[in-house]
C-alpha cells in the first residue's frame, strides 16, 4: 500500500510540474453503495512486471462526476439493464421449458464466475467468453435462440453476472490449456495495426495518463465491462470496444466473438488480474 | 490492340506526369530520415499547413502535440513533444522526413507515417473498420506535407 501511495504521489507531483490538470490517474477510492470497497489500483501481475509496476482501473482516468455515478447503484444507468436481465434470468425460454434459474437458482449463484472468464472449457476444448457460454446454455440447454454477441440483451445478462461478483478480484488463468490463446492475445496487443500503425500498447501501456486530444488515456483495463458509456448511453461489450479501437487505427477490424478478440480479451483481462470486477461500470 | 495498349500506357504516363514533379510515396528518397527534395514540386503554404496541423479532419497533429501558436484550437495532446521551436531544432529536410515517415528518424516512434502507402498490417478503409480498397492513399497528399513543413519551419521559440 505504501508503494501505491508513493506512486500516486509521484503521479500527482508529475501532474503539477507538467502543469496539466488531468495527467495521471486520479487519487480516489471507489466504495460501492457505501459497502463494498473496490480494488481499483494494485500491484501489476507477475506476467507484466517488466511493463509496469501498478495497474489502475479505468475508473481512475474519468472525471469526478463519472466516478461518483458508479459508486451508487441508484445512479448507475447500467443497473437498469441488470434489472431487466434479472427478469430474463427467471423467464422460461426455448423448447426445453427452462430459464437460467431452472439450473442455476438465483442470479447471485453466479458470484465468482465473471472473475475467471474468459476461461478454458474442458467440454468444448476451447477458450470461451461469458457470452459464448451464455449462448451455449441458451442453444443446448434451453433450446432457445442465440443472442447477438454485442447486443443489449446479451450485454445486460453479462452485466447481471458481473454485478454479483463486484468487489471480487479478476483472476483469469493464463497457463495450462489457455496458454496458447493467451500468447496469441499478447501478440495482438503488441501488433501495430492499420494505417496509423498503433498497437494497444502504444496508447495503453506507454502513454496511459496522457491526453490524446481530449481523451485521457487509461491502461485499457477491462475489469469494468460491460461498460455503460455516456457517449452512446448503453452497455458496451469488450469486443465492441476492441473493434472501435482497432477501427480508429485505420485498420480492418476483427469480428466480435471471433478467435482474435477472444484471445485479446483473455490477454487484456489478465493484465487486470487483481483489480475488482466492476461491471457494469461507467465510462465516457 | 497493341496500339490501344500503348495509347493507354501513354495516357497513364501523362496523367502521372500531370502532377508535375510529384514524388510518389514509394519513391521518396530518405537520407538518415531526412528528405531534401520537395514532394510536390510546389512551395508549401504555411497558412494552409497551420490549418492541417490543427484540423481533426486533416493532419490532427495536435492530437498528440502541443503547439502554442494554435491556442485557438482546443485540446492539444501530450503524447509527442511540443512543436514549439520545431523550426529551430530541425532543418526543413529533417521536418519533411519526420512528417512523411517519422520512424526513419525515430526508431519505433508511435507517430503515424503521413506519406506512406505500403507495409501496413490490416490496412483499413479510413475509419470504417473495413479492409482498404483501391481508394487507399497516404494520410496526407504531397502538397499537404509541403504545407505542414512550411508551417513547422516558422515555429521558433
Amino acid at each position: 500500500m505504501q508503494k501505491i501511495k508513493t506512486v500516486l504521489g509521484t503521479c500527482a507531483a508529475m501532474a503539477l510540474t507538467a502543469g496539466v490538470a488531468m495527467a495521471g490517474p486520479a487519487e480516489d477510492k471507489l466504495i460501492l453503495n457505501e459497502e463494498i470497497e473496490m480494488v481499483t489500483v494494485t500491484t501489476a501481475p507477475d506476467h507484466m512486471s517488466d511493463a509496469m509496476d501498478t495497474i489502475y482501473s479505468g475508473w481512475h482516468f474519468r472525471g469526478v462526476e463519472t466516478r461518483a455515478m458508479q459508486s451508487d447503484d441508484f445512479d448507475n444507468p447500467g443497473m437498469i439493464a441488470v434489472e431487466q436481465a434479472e427478469d430474463a434470468w427467471n423467464t422460461v425460454d426455448g423448447s426445453e421449458g427452462k430459464s437460467c434459474a431452472s439450473c442455476h437458482d438465483g442470479s447471485d449463484s453466479m458470484a465468482g464466475v465473471k472473475p475467471v472468464y474468459p476461461k478454458w472449457s474442458e467440454a468444448a476444448g476451447e477458450v470461451r467468453t461469458l457470452e459464448h457460454q451464455i449462448n451455449d446454455c441458451r442453444e443446448n440447454r434451453m433450446g432457445a435462440e442465440k443472442w447477438k454477441y454485442t447486443g443489449g440483451t446479451m450485454q445486460g445478462m453479462v452485466a447481471l453476472i458481473a454485478s454479483v461478483s463486484r468487489g471480487m478480484p479478476v483472476n483469469v488463468a493464463i497457463d495450462g490449456p489457455a496458454q496458447s490463446m493467451w500468447e496469441q492475445g499478447k501478440e495482438l496487443y503488441y501488433t501495430r495495426t492499420g494505417q496509423l500503425e498503433l498497437s494497444c500498447a502504444n496508447c495503453h501501456e506507454d502513454n496511459y495518463g496522457m491526453m490524446i486530444r481530449a481523451d485521457h488515456l487509461s491502461q485499457g483495463q477491462i475489469n469494468g465491462f460491460p461498460v455503460y458509456r455516456l457517449k452512446n448511453t448503453k452497455l458496451n461489450s469488450v469486443h465492441a470496444r476492441f473493434k472501435g479501437c482497432v477501427r480508429d487505427t485505420r485498420a480492418e477490424t476483427y469480428k466480435p466473438g471471433g478467435q482474435e478478440f477472444i484471445a485479446l480479451e483473455l490477454y487484456v483481462t489478465s493484465r487486470g488480474n487483481g483489480l475488482s470486477v466492476e461491471g457494469p461500470s461507467i465510462r465516457n | 490492340m497493341r496500339t490501344a495498349l500503348a495509347a493507354l500506357a501513354a495516357l497513364a504516363l501523362s496523367t502521372h506526369a500531370g502532377l508535375a514533379g510529384e514524388v510518389a510515396p514509394t519513391d521518396v528518397n530518405y537520407m538518415d530520415g531526412a528528405v531534401e527534395m520537395s514532394l510536390s514540386g510546389t512551395a508549401g503554404d504555411a497558412t494552409e499547413g497551420r490549418s492541417i496541423v490543427g484540423s481533426k479532419k486533416k493532419g490532427n497533429c495536435v492530437a498528440c502535440h502541443m503547439v502554442s501558436d494554435l491556442a485557438d484550437v482546443p485540446f492539444h495532446g501530450e503524447i509527442g513533444p511540443p512543436l514549439d521551436g520545431a523550426g529551430e531544432r530541425w532543418t526543413e529536410a529533417e521536418l519533411r522526413g519526420i512528417v512523411a515517415n517519422a520512424k526513419l528518424t525515430f526508431e519505433d516512434s508511435m507517430m503515424p507515417s503521413f506519406y506512406k502507402t505500403e507495409g501496413f498490417i490490416r490496412p483499413g478503409k479510413a475509419y470504417t473498420g473495413k479492409a482498404a480498397d483501391d481508394t487507399f492513399g497516404p494520410l496526407l497528399t504531397a502538397q499537404q506535407i509541403e504545407d505542414v513543413v512550411a508551417y513547422l519551419v516558422t515555429l521558433k521559440e
